[in-house]
């Protein structure tokens, strides 16, 4: 098995032992990826589980009427260009971030459904986090739910992959931390109480059940740089979106599941 | 916009127990907690559901303040006749949303 983990160091002579015993151990190492869902308590993942009880759904169930809602100047609905989001939006959220030529960057999902509004709909982009963004992100990426990840790594995306690789490795903030210290090297053990995931973005937005509502990655990834004392970045960032290409990448393969519910 | 799910069978057998499930979509602002300012933000939440079938309650509760938001309840009747199954939530602020599903029984 091909493995998904940054830092991978001689692997295969700890591989078999670890399986076997299914612990942390050989953190870092080549083991299979697993999602925040495999670290979440029963309780938690029966709300995922079932639609009618993931309150995300709420949010998946606006995004389908702003979805078919006419809008701006132009008096254009995402439906009249893209028809039925089950069948046009399908695997969509499985390759964002994805490469823009215009803009000769790689863009994330609440980043292209901003730039359909501005230059489709002539209406003013929807404010990062906002109930209307998250729920449209949210609806979009339902219905790639089940489809396995796999953004793009070619030559157009390469230096952006390796800028949120060289992020995720880079430590920074009062606490001298990078990513990799917790969700490489710790995975699986426990900060405050709560279990380190392995930082595989599957499910976003997700419910998140601290937050009472959704949020996007860039919240999630805003909440870590808070955690380490690092400078957060503003919303909609390069770095951030560099770094949700190279968390994408990382997932390579496994499954979407939005919307998620994490604890 | 989604204000509520109600999931229940479509259909049923007579007698057979049925689940309901209610999500409804709301803050559930507490009433303690403050602004960066102190100020204290106003409370704001469901205070009470109520569900009906066919007209006659059959499931009835009180929500307070340490209820999380999107209050989330899943309870059980007997399939007795086809009909409407409604629920109501009514809260602070004048807030009131009743949502109702059929089910055909056989």
């Amino acid at each position: 098995m091909k493995t998904r983990i940054a830092n991978v160091g001689p692997a295969a002579a700890c591989f078999g032992l670890l399986a076997a015993l299914a612990i942390p151990a050989c953190a870092g190492e080549a083991v299979p990826p697993r999602s925040g869902y495999e670290f979440m308590g029963r309780e938690t993942r029966a709300i995922q589980d079932d639609d009618a009880a993931n309150p995300g759904m709420l949010w998946v169930l606006d995004g389908e009427a702003l979805w078919n809602r006419k809008t701006g100047p132009a008096g254009r609905a995402c439906s009249d260009c893209h028809g039925d989001a089950r069948a046009s939006m399908k695997g969509v959220a499985a390759r964002y971030p994805a490469f823009d030529k215009a803009r000769a960057r790689p863009v994330d999902l609440e980043q292209r459904i901003n730039l359909c509004r501005t230059e489709q709909q002539k209406e003013k982009p929807l404010a990062y986090e906002s109930k209307d963004l998250l729920a449209l992100t949210a609806y979009v990426g339902r219905q790639s739910r089940g489809l396995p990840i796999a953004v793009a790594e070619d030559a157009q995306t390469r230096p952006f992959l390796e800028a949120g690789r060289e992020a995720f490795n880079r430590r920074q903030g009062q606490l001298n931390l990078s990513c990799v210290d917790c969700h490489d090297k710790h995975w699986g053990r426990r900060l405050a109480g709560n279990p380190i995931p392995q930082a595989h973005p599957t499910g976003y937005p997700i419910y998140r059940l601290e937050w009472q509502g959704v949020g996007s990655l860039q919240r999630r990834l805003r909440n870590c740089l808070t955690g380490m004392r690092a400078q957060t970045l503003d919303f909609g960032d390069p770095e951030l979106v560099d770094l949700e290409l190279f968390l994408m990448s990382r997932a390579r393969g496994m499954r979407i599941e939005t919307p998620a519910v994490r604890p | 916009m989604a204000r509520a799910i109600i999931n229940l069978p479509a259909s049923a057998k007579r007698g057979e127990i049925i689940e309901i499930k209610a999500l409804a979509a709301h803050e559930m602002e507490t009433g303690f907690r403050r602004t960066q300012y102190g100020a204290v933000i106003p409370r704001d939440i469901i205070t009470s559901f109520a569900c009906t079938y066919n007209g006659v309650e059959i499931f009835s509760a009180d929500l307070h303040p340490a209820i999380a938001a999107n209050p989330y309840l899943a309870f059980s009747t007997i399939a007795t006749e086809s009909g409407t199954i409604a629920c109501t939530w009514t809260g602070d602020n004048g807030y009131s949303l009743t949502e109702s599903v059929a089910i055909s029984v056989a």
